[in-house]
């Protein structure tokens, strides 16, 4: 029961330092948008028909943002692909942050050879660039559903945050309420559940946002390229097929096409940035004034 | 030699991960070039499959740790095999693709750090509020779209709106490769697209680390000091803060550069522009494995060369570290 209280008056300062930067305030209502949107969208939209007697359509009263190059509505979509979107970046992001937090607190804890061995593989992993290999990675992983992609675009992105999380630890491996959790014969995975963790989630929580932000750019990425056969509604496919099938930008009347999904990609980055700005105060209690 | 043992075990590790992927590709590799080969140019399916292994390096009924020794030794003997798609060896494929990244790449990073960082000390030294709120309103929208989104905007504006800059190919079929002015001005106003979405979406980043930097170095003392002294602003700014605060600025040129080199295919398949991302792409799509382990395994060294070299130039410039 008072766990419960304190968890509900903890969301309550969550949010109220959240909301008085005017910055992540407004990054929490563009991401709140985004979120509601790829929830809600799809319960209330019927699955598009084709009309190919309204092709490329410009933006009209019946379709505001005008049609595609089948007819369909790309305001519903824009819509519809935004679940995708989001999902495959947040499982990316999640992977990602697994694998960090993994590499990171047991190099960190650990030390000696193991870390060694864990870092020199992280350094590996890190020198190499990170989107030819996802490309190439593209060809062995089939990603035709949202958690493989996710599970793609994270293998290589886990690298940078691991090494910040294992300094962290290094940092606070040495202070006196580890030492006395250790002493007292505290477990280690207890250590890093109730000591280690806590005291780095704000660090993983802005991470997780801008590891999220690197997925969407380079899953579109994957897209415009042509190297994702992805079923299903993604801003990345509406972009690909605006430039490969209907000229978006030689001039044709389909620049909606090409323009939403960009803009949308646009307003999310921003949001994230905006809130992710706020976020770290927000979570660690110490930065609150 | 810490970074030496770094360097070769990237390199290896990059070899064994292509290796894998061939390994565990869809669809047999060697089988499939094999059908293609005995189609195209009438060979029985067991010459063929003797030739596809030849060219691709690759051979399926030996155990697989000795088929990966002999392929990372196809590598060091710069066998690198021959392109399925363009029917000439690797190797000339990679050595032509090369220059043109190289030349996009160098032009945007040295542009976008000379003029990052000059701003940075200059809002820095400034501390104005106006020039602060710009720099955070650039970086938030430029920041947040990526750099082949900006490629495309740019080409839309520049090349099909308004007819000004060229956005196919490194240059136009008109001239005549060499060191003839037509050419070079045709070849530059052929970068100048490439090189403005790379130099859009960095300098923002290089002008916030270099304000912050250079912020943290004007609150020194020595700084003070010096300006008690009443040395001039000039000397102050450039021996004094500038010299202090590009430091740790040249530890991030390598990162940056590797990661423009990565997103390569994305500008370089927009642009048609025929660089090593360009051609990996094109390998990719077209399932062309040499030319993707070529141009794979090209990139990995050049990203590793940067570092080396970005050290080199850290220690030149830092007297810290140099050898007494």
């Amino acid at each position: 029961m008072k766990k419960n209280r304190s968890t509900a008056s903890g969301f309550r300062a969550f949010f109220s330092v959240i909301w008085r930067n005017p910055l992540s305030r407004i990054g929490f209502l563009i991401l709140l948008a985004f979120i509601l949107m790829a929830v809600l969208g799809p319960f209330f939209i019927p699955t598009l028909k084709s009309n190919y007697a309204a092709r490329l359509a410009p933006p009209s009263a019946e379709h505001w943002l005008g049609t595609d190059m089948a007819g369909k509505d790309i305001l519903l979509q824009l819509i519809l692909g935004s679940r995708d979107v989001l999902l495959v970046a947040a499982y990316a992001a999640s992977f990602a942050i697994m694998f960090a937090c993994v590499v990171g607190i047991v190099s960190g804890l650990q030390g000696g050879a193991v870390d060694e061995a864990l870092m020199l593989f992280t350094n590996v992993i890190l020198t190499t660039p990170s989107f030819p290999m996802t490309m190439i990675l593209s060809m062995v992983i089939r990603t035709s559903n949202p958690l493989a992609f996710g599970l793609l675009l994270s293998l290589w992105s886990w690298a940078g945050l691991a090494k910040a999380i294992r300094s962290q630890v290094l940092s606070l491996k040495h202070r006196e309420f580890i030492e006395a959790s250790r002493i007292m014969g505290i477990s280690k995975v207890n250590i890093i559940l109730y000591d280690v963790l806590p005291n780095i989630v704000s660090y993983i929580a802005v991470n997780f946002i801008s590891i999220m932000k690197n997925s969407i750019t380079a899953s579109v990425g994957l897209m415009v390229l042509g190297l994702v056969p992805f079923k299903g509604n993604h801003w990345g496919v509406m972009i690909n097929v605006a430039i490969s099938q209907t000229g978006a930008l030689l001039g044709s009347g389909s620049v909606t096409y090409f323009l939403a999904p960009v803009v949308c990609l646009m307003l999310f980055q921003l949001g994230s940035y905006f809130f992710a700005t706020g976020l770290d105060e927000a979570l660690n209690p110490r930065l609150r004034s | 030699m810490k970074k030496l043992f770094m360097t070769l075990v990237t390199v290896f590790f990059a070899m064994v991960v292509m290796f894998l992927v061939i390994q565990y590709m869809p669809g047999d590799p060697v089988e499939t070039l094999a059908a293609e080969i005995s189609r195209t140019e009438n060979l029985e399916i067991n010459l063929a499959t003797q030739k596809a292994i030849s060219i691709l390096n690759y051979d399926p009924n030996v155990p697989t740790m000795e088929r990966l020794f002999k392929y990372i030794g196809g590598i060091l003997r710069g066998n690198l095999g021959e392109s399925l798609v363009y029917r000439k060896p690797v190797v000339t494929l990679v050595l032509g693709a090369l220059p043109w990244t190289l030349l996009v790449l160098t032009i945007s990073l040295s542009l976008s750090f000379t003029v990052g960082v000059l701003m940075g000390i200059f809002i820095a030294w400034k501390r104005s509020r106006w020039l602060n709120s710009l720099l955070t309103l650039w970086q938030s929208v430029f920041g947040s779209i990526p750099d082949y989104i900006i490629a495309y905007l740019l080409v839309f504006l520049f090349a099909v709106s308004l007819g000004w800059l060229p956005s196919r190919g490194p240059y136009s079929a008109t001239v005549t490769p060499g060191p003839n002015w037509p050419f070079i001005s045709n070849v530059i106003k052929h970068a100048i697209l490439p090189v403005m979405a790379y130099f859009l979406t960095t300098v923002a980043s290089w002008t916030i680390g270099m304000r912050a930097n250079a912020l943290s170095v004007l609150g020194e003392d020595y700084v003070a000091y010096a300006q008690a002294r009443g040395l001039s602003q000039k000397r102050i700014l450039i021996s004094y803060v500038g010299r202090n605060s590009i430091l740790p600025m040249i530890t991030s040129l390598a990162v940056a550069f590797g990661f423009m080199f990565g997103g390569s295919p994305l500008i370089e398949n927009l642009f048609l522009y025929p660089g090593v991302g360009y051609y990996l792409n094109n390998a990719l799509s077209r399932r062309d494995y040499p030319l993707m382990q070529g141009m794979y395994f090209i990139m990995i060294v050049v990203v590793v060369l940067s570092g080396f070299l970005a050290e080199k130039i850290y220690a030149v410039l830092n007297p810290r570290l140099r050898e007494r």
